[in-house]
């Protein structure tokens, strides 16, 4: 049995299916902005539906459309063996690529509170959790404080499973998780950029972190999870 | 009596040794002075419509305020990791010291960097600066176009700079991540201008169009406050 989970790339190609489409004959697949599940106003009043509308329309499409560029771009670098523009360009893959694939996540790990946004996980999540983290009123207090503590725009509040054991951490910019280690897998992430809160709560992130809780889809993150650990 | 003397003097004598704060103290580190907020040299609304007044005022009062409260409490605890000797927290506190208190000095240059239009905000600099910025960018429209470039490229918070390198003599166009101020890219750089890119300095008004805020920013920039700096750096490399 397998002990480390090389899940990351799973959890990519989940993302593919969805958002992608073949350009050229040489089979470079680009993205597409995928739908919000739920309206824009749905999670309020933790998240205003000014700042969802936003957020998902011009921040998350401006990635996934840079993104296409650098790597229609990547794919004329490799084509032309021109090594030195294929080695520059990938800060814009990465931080691009990277706002495309952590938003993505970060849809999925919100829910209207209607359709269980913010309902505690049960099963074996909510299990590893506790034991982990003595309870989940102590990892949200721990990830929260780690979230307001990132100095500029971090992102990437993890809980992740790496050797079968969950962890918080927090990534800058909009680095993905997996470059924190190629085996850990996202199950919560928050986006602490400050255009992910500053319209509703201004400088004040430690209340946006208080509220976001309240909007946070468990449910979604114990699928990985049981997923993860089969 | 001359021992009663004699141990009133050694306990005056030890009492002098010690700081205000009863530890066994170089009395240099002891009267480390704190930072304080600047007052702005201007009125909140005095930059609009260029920068709002919701904008200067959260920036200002809450912002930069925040920035130099948590340096003077990173300060504090560095002088005690100092006076403990505990070398571990001294190296930790680095971060925090580097965040907030270039967090304090960023803004601080920033608030000198703007000025309102019935102030001199948005008149183009006067000579050396001028003469300078058209022998390195080829005229005042195409340093601007660069510094707009950068500052809509830089990825996450930052700022972009312009300075002076006076080292080889010549302005630097530079961008810094989150709040790295300039001489953290090369020690002899002197900032001339910066202006903050952070999702904070603009949002409220621009949401996520930054790039139409570098845009509209430069109505309101201090080119007399640039100048000066650069002037007085011009003459001391003369002069050296």
């Amino acid at each position: 049995m397998a002990i480390r989970c090389v899940a990351s790339r799973k959890t990519l190609a989940g993302l593919k299916e969805t958002s992608s489409r073949l350009l050229g004959f040489r089979g470079i697949q680009t993205f597409t902005l995928p739908d919000l599940p739920y309206d824009y106003g749905a999670l309020e009043p933790a998240i205003s539906g000014e700042i969802m509308q936003i957020h998902h329309q011009k921040h998350h499409q401006t990635y996934v459309t840079n993104y296409n560029n650098a790597l229609e771009q990547l794919d004329q670098a490799v084509n032309k063996g021109d090594a030195s523009a294929v080695v520059k360009l990938q800060s814009a893959i990465k931080f691009n690529g990277g706002g495309h694939v952590n938003h993505s996540i970060f849809w999925k790990n919100l829910a209207p509170v209607k359709e269980g946004g913010g309902e505690p996980p049960k099963g074996s999540l909510g299990s590893a959790i506790d034991t982990h983290f003595g309870s989940l009123e102590g990892l949200v207090k721990k990830m929260s404080a780690e979230g307001a503590a990132v100095q500029g725009s971090g992102w990437w509040l993890g809980l992740d499973k790496e050797l079968k054991k969950l962890v918080v951490d927090t990534t800058a910019n909009q680095d993905p998780l997996v470059t924190k280690g190629g085996s850990l897998v996202p199950l919560v992430g928050i986006d602490v950029w400050e255009h992910a809160y500053y319209l509703q709560y201004k400088n004040v992130r430690p209340e946006y972190l208080k509220n976001v809780w309240k909007v946070i889809n468990w449910k979604y993150a114990s699928e990985i999870y049981e997923k993860e650990c089969n | 009596m001359t021992t009663v003397v004699f141990i009133i003097l050694l306990a005056i004598f030890a009492t002098s040794l010690y700081g205000a704060g009863g530890t066994t103290m170089d009395p240099c580190l002891e009267s480390m002075k704190t930072a304080s907020l600047p007052d702005l040299p201007y009125a909140y609304d005095a930059l609009e419509p260029a920068i709002s007044e919701e904008i200067m005022r959260l920036h200002h009062q809450k912002h930069h305020q925040t920035y130099v409260t948590q340096y003077n409490k990173a300060l504090n605890s560095l002088r005690s990791a100092m006076a403990d000797g505990d070398h571990s927290s001294v190296v930790k506190l680095q971060s925090l010291i580097k965040f907030n208190g270039g967090g304090h000095v960023n803004h601080a240059i920033f608030w000198k960097n703007l000025a309102p239009v019935h102030e001199g905000g948005g008149k183009p600099p006067h000579d050396p600066l001028s003469s300078a910025i058209d022998a390195h960018f080829g005229s005042l429209e195409g340093l601007i176009q660069k510094m707009n470039a950068e500052g809509t490229a830089v990825q996450g918070s930052g700022w972009v700079w312009l300075g002076l390198d006076r080292e080889l003599k010549r302005l630097v166009v530079e961008t810094t991540a989150n709040q790295d101020p300039l001489v953290t890219k090369g020690t002899h750089f002197v900032p001339l201008i910066g202006i903050d890119v952070w999702e904070h300095a603009y949002y409220p008004q621009y949401k996520n169009a930054r790039a139409e805020y570098l845009k509209n920013i430069w109505s309101v920039i201090n080119w007399k406050y640039a100048a000066d700096v650069f002037e007085k750096h011009s003459r001391d490399l003369d002069t050296n």
